[in-house]
């Protein structure tokens, strides 16, 4: 049973240990992550956790630990970085849509050029997003001429777009306007109603009740406590954690 | 509606208020005057004195301009033109003329904006000198050349044959020119010669031809030289990057007139001796594409470190290889944002190739230089400089400004919702 049990974690993190010069930002940190689950990661800010989830897709550099992606071990290597990435979805805190290219062109550019798809396949397939998440009628516009909570939307099905296996989700809300959250939010509980696996840094805490299968709490460049909802939050055993969940809670 | 101008609790009972029209501005002619030219003792004695100064100045022009004596410049256009090029000969530049016409022509028709301002540019000059008495055959060949830019305007718009392919006959055009130009092809370094027509030296090349073939070919071999330079210049290999600093700083720290006479002296040092002496409008480009990459290459720097961190992680989360990271997402960016710089640059260098006049090339100001000398004018009083060097100034202006103003439309199209 034991490698049945590999199989269904897609992410496996051992050990993680990151420096920013002296700055020791990720100690030993190790996380499994199932298919089909749903982690949340909160903490209070420098805590480590967007660069832990950065770290899953190598836009951050880990330098001690092991990290394997659905069965692909993250090295130096070029190949292993390329096919992790192209399993991953990422969604930024400030979008990081290309202000260049249409609303179209942004969803429609890797699946051409990294998965190879034909254009008029990629633009099928890109309306099919953009009417999951709610705005088929901005495919043309530019990202400048959307709402924020439009363009997250928008950010969220480029990554869809590569058919990814997992989606990482990094403070996707944080710099949107209060009365465009909920779109965003309500878009990414549809997303793991329908099975995706997903790891996502928030301070939402509606979110992370209602949709978590499992809360990693972190301060301090390490993680302090996992647990499922319900147990998390009205019974933490850290006292950190109980700190933490007095000041946000209030 | 509230009469307390310190409410606690208060609703705006009207919101959504309806959006009214902005007042209406109430200066007349008059009230500008009165605002802008004579608000009191200071502003109204700069205005008169302005005014005054003005008047000379006008004046003079108008003057000097009535009296001016054209004909010099009138008597040499064809020198004006292409320099001592063999009369025999002219067709081979109207075919280049010819082929340019109708590249630009397509072009306009199949990519719109930036082109077609350009080839409303040419067009309209090409009807001048088709109109004026400047000779029977070349009015001919100008008419000729309009009439294909229009037909492949009319082609391009119909059409919509792919880009790469148009992309294509302007990267040919460059060595067909000088082919056409030259009459045949002559490389002892490679062994080839053929020849369709009796060769012309290339020191037989001059005025406006000289100048824009030292242009355009600066232009469009600086460009890629420069975009790699900078981007080298970012490399994480040191030695890529520390032999892109080192070139870029050591071009930017020598004059353009310095380049230039290495490059008559020095150039044969650095190529194989089989090569042969390569000519000397050959060595003025190098120079030229030389000096040029450097400068464009920081400015291109300026606008590879304007993009912001978000937009490299994107395209690295998306799977996007480096390469095409840069050619998709880094470097549309970068240059669009870059575009008054570099085109100024190559305003720039469109001017600076009039420093070639020094190592001994015929362009369009040694030709300038060579008409003041001519001895028909000898008997002129106080000589013709004035008219000869007005002359190419407005040259030179015509097609710096026809730049500046292309340059414009395209930033403004480019910028399209970007914020």
């Amino acid at each position: 049973m034991a490698g049945h049990a590999e199989d269904t974690d897609i992410i496996v993190a051992r050990n993680v240990n990151k420096w920013y010069g002296e700055f020791h930002a990720l100690k030993n940190v190790s996380l499994t992550v199932k298919r089909r689950e749903v982690v949340v990661i909160i903490g209070p800010s420098g805590s480590g956790k967007s660069t832990f989830i950065r770290t899953i897709n190598r836009l951050e550099e880990h330098q001690s630990g092991e990290i394997i992606v659905d069965g692909i071990p993250l090295t130096h290597d070029v190949r292993n970085i390329e096919a992790i990435r192209m399993e991953t979805g990422m969604v930024f805190q400030q979008f990081n849509l290309f202000p260049h290219l249409t609303v179209m062109q942004n969803i429609t550019l890797a699946p051409i050029h990294v998965r190879k798809m034909k254009k008029k396949d990629a633009e099928e397939r890109a309306m099919q997003l953009l009417e999951r998440v709610g705005i088929p009628e901005q495919a043309h516009k530019y990202p400048g001429q959307l709402s924020g909570g439009q363009q997250q939307r928008v950010a969220i099905a480029r990554a869809l777009a590569m058919q990814p296996k997992i989606m990482l989700f990094d403070e996707p809300t944080s710099a949107l306007d209060p009365e465009m959250i909920r779109e965003v939010l309500e878009v990414m509980e549809e997303l793991a109603e329908s099975g995706m696996t997903m790891v996502v840094v928030t301070h939402e805490m509606g979110f992370a009740k209602g949709v978590a299968d499992r809360i990693v709490f972190m301060d301090g460049g390490e993680i302090v406590e996992i647990g499922a909802p319900d147990h998390f939050f009205t019974n933490p055993q850290h006292d950190r954690t109980k700190l933490f969940l007095q000041q946000i809670l209030k | 509606m509230a009469t307390d101008i310190r409410p606690t609790n208060w609703v705006n009972t009207n919101h959504p208020a309806p959006a009214q029209k902005p007042p209406a501005s109430e200066v007349g002619v008059v009230g500008w005057l009165r605002t802008n030219l004579f608000s009191g003792v200071g502003n109204t004695i700069l205005t008169l004195a302005t005014l005054v100064a003005l008047y000379f100045v006008v004046n003079g022009l108008v003057q000097w301009t009535l009296n001016a004596f054209w004909q010099p410049i009138w008597d040499n256009r064809k020198l004006f033109a292409v320099g001592p090029f063999p009369a025999a000969q002219m067709w081979q530049p109207a075919v280049v003329l010819l082929m340019v016409s109708v590249l630009f022509g397509l072009s306009a028709g199949r990519w719109g904006s930036i082109m077609r301002n350009l080839g409303i540019g040419l067009a309209a000059l090409l009807l001048f000198l088709a109109i004026i008495p400047i000779g029977m055959q070349a009015q001919q060949v100008m008419a000729a050349s309009l009439g294909l830019l229009l037909l492949g305007y009319v082609v391009g718009l119909r059409f919509a044959f792919a880009s790469k392919w148009l992309s294509l006959a302007w990267f040919l055009s460059l060595p067909l020119t000088f082919v056409l130009l030259m009459g045949g092809v002559n490389l002892p370094g490679l062994g080839i010669r053929w020849q369709f027509a009796p060769m012309v030296d290339t020191n037989l090349w001059g005025g406006l031809m000289v100048t824009m073939l030292l242009a355009v070919v600066g232009i469009a071999l600086s460009f890629p030289i420069g975009v790699l330079l900078a981007l080298g210049r970012r490399s994480k290999l040191p030695v890529v990057k520390y032999f892109c600093i080192g070139y870029i700083e050591l071009i930017r720290g020598v004059p353009l007139i310095t380049l230039l006479f290495m490059g008559m002296t020095m150039l044969p040092l650095f190529l194989p001796s089989n090569w042969g002496n390569p000519s000397q409008l050959v060595r003025a480009m190098t120079a030229i594409t030389m000096f040029s990459a450097a400068y464009l290459a920081e400015n291109v720097r300026g606008g590879l470190q304007a993009i912001p961190k978000g937009q490299y992680e994107a395209a690295d989360a998306l799977g996007l290889s480096g390469f095409n990271s840069l050619r998709f997402i880094i470097l549309p960016q970068a240059l669009t944002k870059v575009i008054p710089a570099i085109v100024g640059q190559f305003i720039g260098l469109f001017k600076d190739t009039s420093l070639v006049s020094l190592v001994g090339l015929l362009e369009l100001v040694a030709v300038g230089k060579a008409v003041i000398q001519q001895p028909e004018w000898l008997g002129v009083p106080g000589g013709v400089a004035k008219e000869v060097y007005v002359f190419v100034a407005i040259v030179f202006f015509i097609f710096s400004y026809g730049m500046s103003f292309a340059s414009r439309r395209l930033e403004s199209k480019l910028g399209f919702g970007k914020r």
